[in-house]
């Protein structure tokens, strides 16, 4: 294939894009155009998975600038399955916003789009210059989205997400402003193994890595997260929850192989940082009380979790956090949208004001519990193989420590989500609740009215999300097969070098 | 060293505004902290080499490095615009920014 047309794939949202902007598109046909450049992006990257299914690395020089001085954009294994996994969400979760109505607000669309570009763009730059500008691209279209859709809460949150993601941008640039100060470069594949051999790009590569760790949610400098995320709407969260965090712990992986060349000196720190994030998150959801704000430190927990791969830093480990990576993309929006569904139609996702749902929706209970139980890590869902090789890979590594700690924190992950399955799913509903409490029948005349039923369009996304969490639970040996793929480029990046400075 | 102490200078005066409660003087003290990063990437191309670099104009070896110019800004278009984004939510909103917290 022509790799030139690797642009396209940014090219083609910011188009869509401005033609929103510009023109006034009638309504079924803007929602079709916010709909269509996701559909493509995941037609196009499930065919550049079965390319790069061997171990071949696609690479572009943009403007055919010579290798080394261009900007290079690199689709190998990891990449394409990233660009994958945030395609069908960016599709999903799209399509949640349309149910609720989230994208009457203005410029919704353009900002969706704009913001799957960015993501793109960082997902297969192999400049890290450049991966600062795709984040920004990326980052700015969020902080509109934020603070524009949701709650009472939501100019607060917009201020703690613009202020941390301001502050975490700058240190980045001046990690990068390091790096090329004493490496003299910029690009990845020109920069291999320099961080291990020079202590100077060590520092610098460290600087990019510590601003990556914080817009990770990385303990202890998570507290953002969970600030911001329960402040907007749920669309908006899970598509964060999907994108954004991932794609920094994504260039973790890809800077700490590439540059540091999985340096074995400095792994340790990475599996204290990152055993300590499993099991702060898990803990931080116990005083929780609403099924959003649970959910928000699960995803702090699992991180955690992701991030173990790359500290342990074998075949194993790696292949085990990029499928752990991929499988909490899904199962976390999957959670975050089918309890929106509950509460965009209840009004309200606290624990105490909910209840008896499970009896009222059978198939929305259902949803929720394949993620609940995916995200715990049981069978057959995908959480179940995510956890066991993870699990495995620490084993094997010698980090019993870390280990244990997964298991651990697992179990508490299944007691939290029996929280919220007691607390909305089960009990009584609260309107008969309130006739418990006063003592008698709110009879007398008045009609207790008909609690609302959760529609169709609001469930289907997170439908999806969970039967592809099950897929991947059953017909694991694809994505792990892919993430081995992805796992070996990392653990010996010279054919992605060679392929870039080509 | 003039820009070292410049950045250290510009650095100290950034975090002391932003520890500060109104969202206003957390702008100031961003952009600030921008204008360190800046110069840090400035410093990072060479501040010795200081004639233009075109080609066939100045020797190679004269020449400042365009890079970490360029880089520059970017960086600056960048954060100018997130600045004026942050003023915007410093304007919109209740102002709890000077109150106790309760």
């Amino acid at each position: 294939m022509n790799t030139a047309l690797l642009s396209l794939l940014i090219a083609m949202p910011l188009a869509v894009a401005g033609i929103l902007v510009l023109l006034r598109v009638p309504r079924p046909l803007d929602r079709v155009l916010l709909l269509a450049p996701g559909t493509v992006t995941l037609a196009v990257s499930t065919w550049l998975l079965w390319l790069v299914r061997d171990g071949a690395v696609l690479a572009h020089n943009v403007a055919l600038w010579p290798g080394g001085i261009a900007i290079p954009l690199v689709v190998d294994a990891f990449s394409a399955l990233m660009l994958w996994a945030t395609s069908l969400l960016v599709v999903v979760c799209a399509a949640f916003a349309i149910a609720v109505g989230d994208d009457r607000a203005s410029y919704f669309g353009p900002l969706v789009l704009v913001l799957s570009a960015g993501v793109a763009g960082a997902l297969m730059t192999a400049d890290v210059f450049n991966m600062f500008v795709f984040i920004e691209v990326m980052l700015l279209p969020a902080y509109g989205l934020l603070a524009m859709l949701g709650g009472r809460g939501r100019i607060r949150a917009g201020r703690v997400y613009v202020t941390l993601n301001l502050l975490t941008s700058t240190i980045f640039l001046s990690g990068v402003a390091l790096v090329y100060g004493s490496a003299g470069t910029v690009n990845l594949a020109a920069l291999a193994g320099a961080a291990s051999e020079s202590p100077a790009v060590a520092v610098g590569a460290g600087v990019v890595i510590l601003a990556l760790c914080v817009k990770a949610a990385v303990v202890p400098v998570h507290g953002w997260l969970t600030r911001a995320y329960t402040g907007t709407s749920v669309a908006v969260t899970a598509l964060f929850s999907g994108l954004h965090t991932k794609v920094a712990i994504y260039a973790i992986y890809r800077l700490y192989a590439v540059v540091f060349d999985g340096d074995a000196r400095f792994l340790w720190i990475g599996v204290l940082a990152f055993s300590l994030t499993m099991a702060i998150g898990v803990l931080g959801a116990v005083g929780e009380d609403t099924t959003r704000s649970i959910l928000v430190f699960h995803m702090i927990s699992q991180i955690g979790y992701i991030l173990l791969g790359v500290a342990l830093f074998t075949q194993l480990g790696l292949m085990a956090g990029i499928f752990y990576l991929i499988h909490h993309m899904f199962v976390k929006a999957s959670l975050f949208l089918s309890t929106g569904a509950i509460e965009h139609t209840h009004g309200t996702g606290a624990l105490d004001r909910l209840g008896g749902i499970a009896r009222r929706e059978p198939l929305l209970a259902l949803v929720f519990m394949a993620g609940a139980l995916s995200l715990a890590g049981l069978p057959p869902f995908s959480g179940f193989v995510a956890k066991l090789t993870l699990v495995a890979g620490a084993l094997e590594a010698g980090q019993w420590a870390a280990a244990a700690t997964a298991v651990v924190v697992s179990v508490v992950t299944l007691l939290s989500m029996l929280k919220i399955w007691g607390g909305a799913f089960w009990g009584t509903p609260p309107e008969e609740r309130a006739d418990q409490d006063t003592g008698e029948h709110a009879g007398g005349g008045v009609a207790v009215q008909d609690p609302p039923r959760v529609r169709p369009a609001l469930l289907m996304p997170g439908l999806v999300l969970a039967v592809t969490t099950l897929a991947l639970g059953l017909g694991a040996q694809v994505l792990l097969d892919l993430s081995a793929q992805a796992a070996a480029h990392l653990l010996d990046p010279s054919t992605y070098v060679e392929a870039v400075l080509r | 060293m003039t820009l070292a102490i410049t950045i250290g200078v510009l650095v100290a005066g950034a975090v002391f505004l932003m520890l500060q409660r109104g969202m206003v003087r957390i702008i100031l003290g961003f952009v600030l902290l921008g204008h360190a990063a800046n110069l840090l990437l400035m410093a990072a191309g060479g501040t010795y080499l200081r004639a233009q670099p075109l080609l066939g104009y100045t020797a190679a070896d004269e020449a400042s490095d365009p890079l970490p110019q360029a880089f520059v800004l970017t960086a600056i278009v960048i954060a100018f615009s997130i600045t004026i984004y942050m003023l915007t939510l410093a304007a919109t909103g209740r102002d709890d920014d000077t109150e106790d917290a309760s």
